[in-house]
């Protein structure tokens, strides 16, 4: 038996980067452009979405039908692998309180799963304690991070419209599509009650990005979810990762479990340790800066699992904030039935993947009974068919009359049971709230003192109960969910909840916006990194994803993530240049 | 490469990697899928594969089971003037595999076989298959209208319910069913918004400020 030893890797770098997805990405693509040699390192295996197709694959290509399995819960075709639990790598509760973690190690991480939902923060979102009292304002505000809104919006490309609405600022537009018809009727439906419904805001291609012959187009075949053959959409690996390895400067290693960053006698990070899941060996690589960009909550995890004599209480962690104010997006969902759609002319309506309208946050909570908004997604239409379709039909063909005008029982077969299907089809339509919740201490992450992963990694225990704050919002939203359906003309056929289930606010963790577990801010002993995401106490350590946000807003925090770390690999640059780091 | 012959190119599915990658060579997943006969045309993991192997080599109904599961198919998805009937569209074996893939409906589907097996031989002295077509249809209707059924065949119409969701699935995902149904994507094509006479059948329209700044596409 070979002995155990730990093998450390001979090449020098200028930077690690832990972590291939948005942040991770993001300063893999600024950091090579300036020729610093990096190490880009990836817990999961490599994909690239161009090789590794499910898109315009058809229902029967999948046994299942496209259903979810344990090793891609959005279903057989998603692009995403992982889901809620890993095989091996468990997570643990605290106090009885849940918490679920989405967790998709490949190269480009969680971008390969999302809505493509890129939205701005807007001046507010900065400062929110001045507003509400609520939380921490940030050290920033909306003018440190507009340039590199701005120049995310040019790098990758997002289509939207200028409404000119001062809390969720206009970008570098590509031209939004047509809304489709369902979104034509919630468009007048909002008019009518006052609620905005504008082109939604995805980093879709509807139009080539200009200086940019890497990327094809959209072809509209609704599927972003899958991953894009001609990068009309933006995931990590193709839009930052591959330019990132044209350049020469990035090596990448797949399969690398971080372990640990590794720090000198003075406190200084040298580079990190990781087990390999291809060979199951230990390896040490060293570097001049280490960039954790690794997921909120596993970059968290990193930090405290890095203890030393000069670190006791993990990395970067005297202020003993690491893993709090851990916060997800709240969501709460209501659909149902558009009577007058029922049996409708068929044509092509799959459009780009995803919402082609929807309703920013339009109201002043000072005149509500809770602190922060949220913002309406929707969605419906004669979408292609997967596993799921025609469930529950009883429940349906037995309430509205059905080709023949004719009242009938509900169930039913044969058919008449089987026309009903083709009826019915494309009539239903759904939307999902996705607000803001309060970022709280005793919301947290932490280590769990007796469990360890299949790696021997210590693994993560969750603290995490909603407050009376958010369930107000998801009471707010359903309300509102059922103004509108109403009048569409649509009844509702889920969602109706009420305060037995807290108004169907679903499980922290579960929209998949988690950050905040290692906030920024100006005082090291309340705040885990500076306004450039670089450790208060290690300044050669910087982390680049959703850990450093201060608050959520009533937005997807993608955009920010990438325009933060944009902001924060320029800064990098500039103090390795002067040798501060 | 101008837009619509980068649509067609699409459209056969012969367009490559976009921009050259060093990532082309490594892409384990699809070089084992090559060596595995009928293996998945989707991407799949080395998980994935072995779970897919594993399914595809066990067997959970046997084969009556298996006539009953088609016989109950074909009652709730038979043929028409416009398709086949569900197990002309391999809706058996579709809910073989999702029984074998999903254990939650092994039980509920095997119980509900015996279930209704029981129910026609207290009724016709013989199994549901063995019956002839207007006893089957006779036991059908007792479970098939959830609200109409009689308290003691509840058991009964939480199968069938079952029964008709997976046989609805399997039809209605499957090659024939699709075009059934008239799902008219999945290739691509450019979007230019709902055309004109569906607005008008529904007395909508797009308002001028989304005329104005939606992409539009010469047709």
């Amino acid at each position: 038996m070979a002995k155990f030893q730990i093998k450390k890797n001979p090449k020098q770098y200028d930077a690690i980067i832990v972590g291939s997805g948005a942040g991770g990405g993001m300063s893999a693509y600024v950091l090579s452009q300036a020729g610093i040699k990096v190490l880009l390192l990836e817990a999961g295996p490599l994909y690239d979405p161009a090789k590794n197709i499910t898109q315009l694959k058809w229902p029967y290509e999948s046994p299942r039908r496209g259903a979810s399995t344990q090793f891609r819960n959005f279903g057989d075709f998603d692009a995403a692998y992982g889901g809620w639990n890993l095989d091996g790598e468990p997570y643990t509760h605290k106090d009885g309180t849940k918490f679920d973690w989405f967790r998709s190690r490949m190269l480009g991480g969680r971008t390969n799963h999302w809505g493509r939902i890129s939205l701005r923060f807007g001046p507010k979102d900065f400062k929110h304690k001045s507003i509400d009292g609520l939380g921490d304002d940030w050290p920033i505000g909306y003018d440190d991070i507009a340039p590199y809104y701005d120049k995310v919006d040019q790098l990758i490309g997002v289509f939207g419209s200028k409404e000119n609405m001062p809390d969720h600022p206009d970008g570098i537009f590509l031209p939004p599509p047509k809304p489709r018809l369902h979104e034509v009727f919630i468009q007048d439906a909002g008019k009518a009650l006052n609620i905005p419904v504008i082109p939604s805001r995805l980093s879709i291609l509807t139009k080539p990005l200009p200086n940019n012959k890497d990327r094809g187009s959209c072809f509209f075949c609704s599927q972003c979810n899958r991953g894009c053959q001609v990068y009309g959409d933006f995931s990590s690996s193709s839009v930052l990762v591959n330019p990132a390895l044209k350049t020469g400067n990035v090596d990448v290693i797949a399969n690398a479990m971080v372990r640990e960053v590794l720090t000198d006698n003075q406190g200084k990070a040298t580079g990190v340790s990781y087990v390999s899941k291809d060979d199951m060996q230990e390896y040490e690589v060293s570097a001049k800066v280490v960039v954790l960009a690794a997921s909120a909550c596993e970059s968290a995890r990193l930090l405290l699992n890095s203890k030393s004599s000069n670190h006791q209480n993990g990395l970067a962690n005297s202020s003993n904030v690491v893993g709090k104010y851990l916060h997800d997006s709240t969501g709460a969902g209501m659909g149902g039935i558009i009577p007058k759609l029922v049996g409708r002319k068929r044509y092509n309506e799959d459009g780009v993947g995803g919402l082609h309208v929807y309703t920013p946050w339009w109201l002043d909570n000072k005149k509500l009974d809770f602190k922060r908004g949220y913002h309406i997604e929707y969605y419906g239409g004669m979408g292609m068919p997967g596993y799921g379709f025609g469930f529950g039909m009883q429940n349906t063909n037995g309430k509205y009359p059905g080709r023949d005008g004719k009242q009938k029982a509900g169930g039913g077969y044969g058919a008449s049971l089987k026309d009903d299907y083709r009826y019915f089809y494309g009539a239903y339509f759904g939307m999902d709230g996705r607000g803001e919740a309060i970022a709280r201490e005793d919301n947290y992450c932490e280590i769990d003192p007796n469990t360890v992963d299949k790696y021997g990694i210590p693994v993560l225990r969750f603290h995490y109960k909603w407050s009376d704050q958010e369930v107000k919002q998801a009471k707010h939203m359903k309300d509102t969910f059922r103004e509108i359906i109403h009048k569409v003309g649509g009844v509702i056929t889920w969602g109706d909840d009420g305060p037995e289930n807290d108004y169907g606010l679903q499980a922290p963790g579960r929209i998949i916006h988690e950050v905040g577990t290692t906030r920024m801010g100006d005082d090291p002993k309340k705040s885990v990194v500076n306004k450039f995401n670089q450790a208060h106490d290690c300044k050669n350590l910087f982390v680049m994803d959703g850990g450093p946000f201060v608050s959520q807003a009533d937005k997807n925090p993608t955009w920010t993530i990438l325009a933060l770390a944009m902001r924060a690999s320029e800064y990098l640059i500039d103090e390795m240049k002067k040798q501060n780091l | 490469m101008d837009r619509r012959k980068y649509l067609k190119t699409l459209a056969v599915g012969t367009v490559g990697a976009m921009s050259a990658t060093a990532l082309i060579e490594s892409c384990k997943p699809e070089d084992k899928a090559k060596e595995i006969a009928n293996a998945p045309t989707i991407d799949r993991t080395p998980a994935e594969l072995e779970h897919y192997n594993k399914l595809m080599a066990e067997k959970f109904f046997d084969a009556h089971e298996m006539a009953t599961i088609a016989v109950l198919a074909d009652i709730i998805i038979p043929k028409d003037e416009k398709s086949g009937s569900a197990t002309e569209a391999g809706v058996p074996d579709f809910i073989e595999f999702i029984a074998k893939d999903m254990p939650r409906h092994q039980v509920p589907l095997r119980g509900g076989i015996k279930w209704i097996d029981i129910h026609s031989m207290k009724k016709f002295s013989a199994s549901f298959v063995e019956c002839n077509p207007e006893q089957q249809i006779q036991i059908v209707d007792e479970i098939a209208y959830p609200e109409k059924a009689k308290p003691e065949v509840q058991q009964g119409v939480s199968f069938f319910n079952l029964m008709r969701d997976l046989t609805a699935t399997g039809f209605f995902t499957s090659k024939m069913g699709i075009e059934d149904l008239g799902y008219m994507g999945n290739k691509p094509n450019q979007w230019n918004g709902v055309p004109q006479e569906v607005l008008e059948q529904y007395g909508v329209k797009y308002d001028q400020h989304t005329l104005d700044v939606c992409v539009k596409f010469d047709t």
